[in-house]
């Protein structure tokens, strides 16, 4: 399997020297940041239109962790994720205008518009799906983990999840596993506080929903600030670099907000406005970029990268719209190696 | 070499079902090391029916992975294997315990490559013991191939002689889509073949014809064909005609055998295990209806498991629920006179 990770890889060769001068690799992360948010408010916006049918989970308020993430990853490496996965597909370098042509049912979608946008993947960037049965990632993460230690490399496999996830067999399965097998296997929970519409903490006895229950199987934990994505993207470096040297597997917990409901469908207003003010404080791309200028970045030419995000993305959403859907035929394409759905031989 | 009735060989030799079983996987392990099992107890005991006996020691923990119970775990590893340019072949320790990895192999296996316009397969064979004659009762008797047959993505096989189980088996371990591999477990150690030596394959979805006929059709699968073949016999001596079609494979389905057969006899019947209906038979009835209505000389008859939950236990009620040779002599013979 061929793989082109992009933007994020390069970042973080260069994202050196948090304290100090401003690098390209910081320029590079916001900038991926950046055009995660533009993505998910033209994914916003387009379905306030009208233009975009079925579910969708934004993640807008999440982006530092799949940044951060990413950032520490290589191209050999593996990420699967969840149904609200449009950002950790565009952090391993997916092509914008696929992913949007994804989400908005086209032929030239990532997945030639069967998946959308709950079921992104690309096998070319290393992102092996993004799966909407909670929990049941979590186990095949196992599997490709196992994969990459057989095959007798140094591959990582980085799985992202919920909170909710946390109650499920398949979570505490793979957990265990991973432990006994010593897996090359970072766990990610992007503990945002809800499920769809209930906390977690209510239907949960300990405080951190992961981190509290990895040490049960045998596995490291570490809590991190979701929102701060330089936080984030010093723990992947140091988990990362210990999975790759056979000290994995590890968990992360890190903790989250989304600004938005669970769902197109969900205003989010079982949550009290004082809660939903209180993040609204903690975003993460505001916090990276004053951090940033604090840092001495030329205000100017963060305002250029963010103009430029918007526009790559805008120009993503044009060519998008432009394309053609798929052939009703190709509803038939793809069931078998073959590649067609024959039901007699 | 692709054969498909049981061609003979220089160099053969006779075994049961399970030790096909066995030695297939341990030479294909051998061959290519992309292969690996993982199961319930396969390492430290070879699988409860001995099926990877001896396969610790030759392949070692990282090829024979004896996983925790949990079936869902099991499916989910071995899709995640597949995905990676493994080929993993899990074993369910019974196909009744399959139903926790359900989810993983009709909502995950089954889907990857269509949804990720092939960019994704899942290379997969899941083994499965399945069926009744062995007193197993509820939970360790039961059909489940139309659960997973119904499902677009998986390919559902069902061989029972030693020399389908070698040939097929190998099949299913390079054929590129989810296979499950069920293996009738009351034929486990009833039934004896000769099986060549050299490496073969039988493709899925090819049935065989087992005896030849004129007068009626019977279609099955598993134990239940091996019944029909027993009482095809004993109808040849009063000069009745059975043709025994052995399915050998759910999907794909090998109507064109079939139809064949159906078109010369014009009357069909149907034998499974499983409940009557939405079973398989229900499916094959259909197709012959679409495509042989004119050749049909009869309605079509299918002899299959009551609608009660599952097997239950006593002899008695267990012989009630399973078709026998008595049983299906009596119908064939009614349906010849017809
Ligand atoms: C097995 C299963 N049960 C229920 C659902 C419906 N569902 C979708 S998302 C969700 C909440 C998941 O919460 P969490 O794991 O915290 O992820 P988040 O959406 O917050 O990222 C539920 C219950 C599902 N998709 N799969
Ligand atoms: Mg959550």
């Amino acid at each position: 399997m061929t793989r082109s990770k992009t933007a994020s890889a390069d970042a973080a060769a260069e994202a050196e020297a948090q304290e100090g001068e401003v690098t390209s690799g910081d320029l590079s992360l916001l900038a991926t940041m950046l055009r995660m948010r533009a993505f998910e408010q033209r994914i916003y916006d387009a379905f306030s239109e009208n233009k975009l049918r079925g579910p969708t989970h934004l993640g807008i308020g999440q982006e530092a962790i799949a940044a951060g993430f990413a950032a520490a990853l290589e191209p050999k490496d593996s990420v699967l994720s969840t149904y609200r996965g449009h950002d950790h597909v565009i952090a391993v370098g997916a092509p914008l205008d696929e992913v949007a042509g994804e989400i908005l049912g086209r032929a030239t979608g990532l997945c030639g518009g069967k998946g959308g946008s709950m079921h992104l993947a690309s096998a070319h960037h290393g992102h092996y799906g993004c799966y909407a049965i909670v929990g049941a990632h979590l186990p095949i993460a196992c599997g490709v983990a196992w994969s990459a230690k057989l095959r007798g490399t140094d591959e990582v496999t980085v799985c992202f999840f919920g909170d909710g996830t946390t109650n499920i067999g398949a979570f505490h399965e793979a957990l265990n596993i991973a432990a006994v097998w010593k897996l090359p296997i970072l766990f990610v929970c992007e503990n945002n506080l809800y499920m769809e519409y209930t906390r977690t903490s209510e239907v949960t006895a300990v405080e951190r929903p992961a981190a509290d229950r990895a040490a049960s199987y045998g596995l490291e934990a570490l809590v991190v600030d979701g929102n701060d994505v330089t936080a984030v993207l010093e723990v992947a470096r140091d988990a990362v670099a210990a999975a790759r040297s056979g000290n994995g597997p590890l968990l992360i917990e890190a903790i989250t907000y989304r600004q938005g409901g669970h769902s197109r469908a969900d205003p989010g207003d079982y949550r009290k406005e004082d809660e939903v003010a209180e993040w609204l404080t903690k975003d993460p791309i505001t916090a990276y970029r004053n951090a940033l200028e604090d840092r001495g970045a030329d205000p100017g030419e963060l305002d250029d990268i963010q103009a430029k995000a918007g526009a790559e993305v805008e120009a993503a959403f044009e060519s998008a719209f432009g394309a053609p859907v798929p052939d009703v035929l190709q509803a038939h394409t793809d069931v078998w190696a073959d590649g067609g759905s024959a039901w007699r031989n | 070499m692709t054969t498909l009735a049981g061609a003979p060989s220089t160099d053969t030799t006779e075994m049961n079902i399970v030790q096909a079983v066995h030695d297939t996987l341990r030479d294909e392990m051998r061959r290519d090391d992309r292969v690996l099992v993982l199961g319930e107890d396969v390492g430290a005991r070879g699988g409860v029916f001995r099926a990877t006996h001896g396969f610790l020691d030759e392949f070692g923990s990282e090829r024979v992975l004896d996983t925790p119970l949990d079936e869902c775990l099991i499916a989910g590893v071995a899709i995640g294997l597949a995905l990676d340019d493994m080929l993993p072949v899990a074993e369910m320790q019974f196909a009744d315990f399959i139903f926790p990895a359900f989810n993983q192999i009709v909502s995950e296996a089954a889907r990857i490559r269509y949804r990720s316009n092939g960019d994704f397969e899942v290379p997969m064979v899941i083994r499965a013991p399945w069926g009744g004659g062995v007193h197993g009762a509820l939970y360790h008797s039961q059909s489940i191939e139309a659960f997973f047959a119904h499902v677009p993505g998986l390919k559902v096989v069902v061989p029972s002689t030693p020399y389908d189980i070698k040939g097929m088996l190998i099949e299913a371990i390079e054929d590129r889509d989810p296979v499950l591999f069920l293996e009738h477990k009351k034929t486990y150690r009833l039934i004896k073949g000769e099986v060549p030596a050299e490496r073969y394959t039988v493709p899925l979805g090819r049935a065989a014809v087992r005896t030849e006929g004129d007068d009626v059709t019977v279609v099955a699968y598993g134990l239940m064909h091996h019944f029909c073949v027993e009482a095809a016999g004993r109808l040849h001596g009063e000069g009745i005609g059975v043709e025994v079609i052995d399915l050998r494979s759910i999907y794909p389905l090998d109507m064109d055998t079939v139809l064949t057969s159906v078109r010369k006899t014009g009357k069909a019947m149907i034998v499974h295990e499983d409940t009557k209906f939405l079973g398989v038979g229900g499916e094959v009835a259909a197709q012959i209806a679409e495509e042989a209505f004119d050749d049909l000389d009869a309605p079509v008859v299918r002899v299959a498991g009551p609608h009660i939950p599952a097997m239950p236990f006593s002899p008695t009620l267990e012989h009630r629920y399973l078709p026998d040779v008595d049983r299906l002599e009596v119908a064939l013979r009614k349906l010849a006179e017809y």
